[in-house]
């Protein structure tokens, strides 16, 4: 076994394993904790595929970013492990018993049909900064000025969401 | 590192934010679940993009391979975005309903 299969594995077990925490564990603040760590152990995939700039883009806007804010909502909201509401048994049991037979049917046929594609793993320039920003700038920069766009209509109507409660008292 | 492999941890990761959304009825974690699921594609995307970083279209054409990290790069942006719109929707309906259970959400079906 190389180095390489022993950290993919080691990384695999560690995302899958904290995915797991994260929907069982009852308290909110730990499972967004626990989905922290899985964003980093994806991070970690990405260095090891050699994609540096998605590794630090995916640990700075999710881990750094949209999991703050996550962590804000359930803060300010007070929520814990008391407040938690509780699905009943059977429902829990049919959810595992459907996503778990997707899982199993899927990962069998996935494994049956033999492909040898091999991925090309700590080499290859495709994701350095320099080649993705030529691209991204050369073929792809309309799709990057609607994002801006669509950052602007998301951040106006958090506003206008988060402010309707006001314009109602005033009627 | 065959492909094979990432496409079962992709699938794993897949499936567990399925049964996540299935099983749990907080509204926050829910929408967890879901940021999951676009985790597992985009790790997906990225480990086709150097798989075909082996392929011989790929001498030819510098770009070949990054396109699938640009549209990682896309998702991403994307899932920024739905992220603050989604919170501000939660904590809009804590503030009427005072929980953020979904099973209060079914004041439509009557």
């Amino acid at each position: 076994m190389s180095i390489i299969q022993i950290i993919f594995l080691l990384l695999s077990v560690m995302a899958v394993g904290s995915a797991l925490m994260m929907i069982t564990s009852k308290n909110p603040v730990n499972s967004v904790l626990w989905l922290i760590v899985v964003f980093f152990a994806i991070s970690g995939h990405y260095i090891l595929l050699n994609a540096q700039f998605l590794a630090i883009v995916n640990i700075i806007v999710y881990a750094g970013a949209i999991m703050v804010l996550f962590l804000f909502v359930v803060m300010l909201m007070n929520l814990n492990a008391e407040t938690e509401p509780v699905k009943n048994r059977r429902l829990q049991l049919i959810g595992i018993t459907s996503g778990g037979a997707l899982m199993l049917i899927i990962v069998s046929a996935i494994s049956k049909i033999d492909v040898e594609q091999l991925v090309q793993i700590n080499a290859g320039d495709s994701g350095l900064i320099k080649v993705l920003g030529m691209n991204l700038f050369k073929n792809y920069v309309l799709p990057f000025e609607i994002s801006s766009v669509l950052f602007l209509s998301a951040m106006i109507g958090a506003v206008v969401i988060g402010k309707k409660e006001e314009i109602e008292n005033k009627k | 590192m065959d492909i094979k492999a990432y496409i079962i941890l992709s699938l794993v990761l897949f499936t567990i934010g399925i049964i996540g959304v299935l099983v749990r009825r907080n509204a926050i974690i829910i929408f967890m679940c879901v940021e999951l699921m676009l985790n597992a594609v985009n790790l997906l995307l990225v480990a086709f993009s150097k798989m075909h970083a082996l392929s011989s279209a790929a001498k030819a054409s510098a770009n070949f391979a990054s396109d699938a990290q640009i549209f990682v790069f896309f998702i991403m942006v994307v899932a920024a975005a739905e992220v603050s719109v989604g919170l501000a929707i939660i904590v809009m309906m804590y503030r009427n309903v005072h929980t953020v259970d979904v099973n209060f959400l079914n004041r439509l079906k009557n």
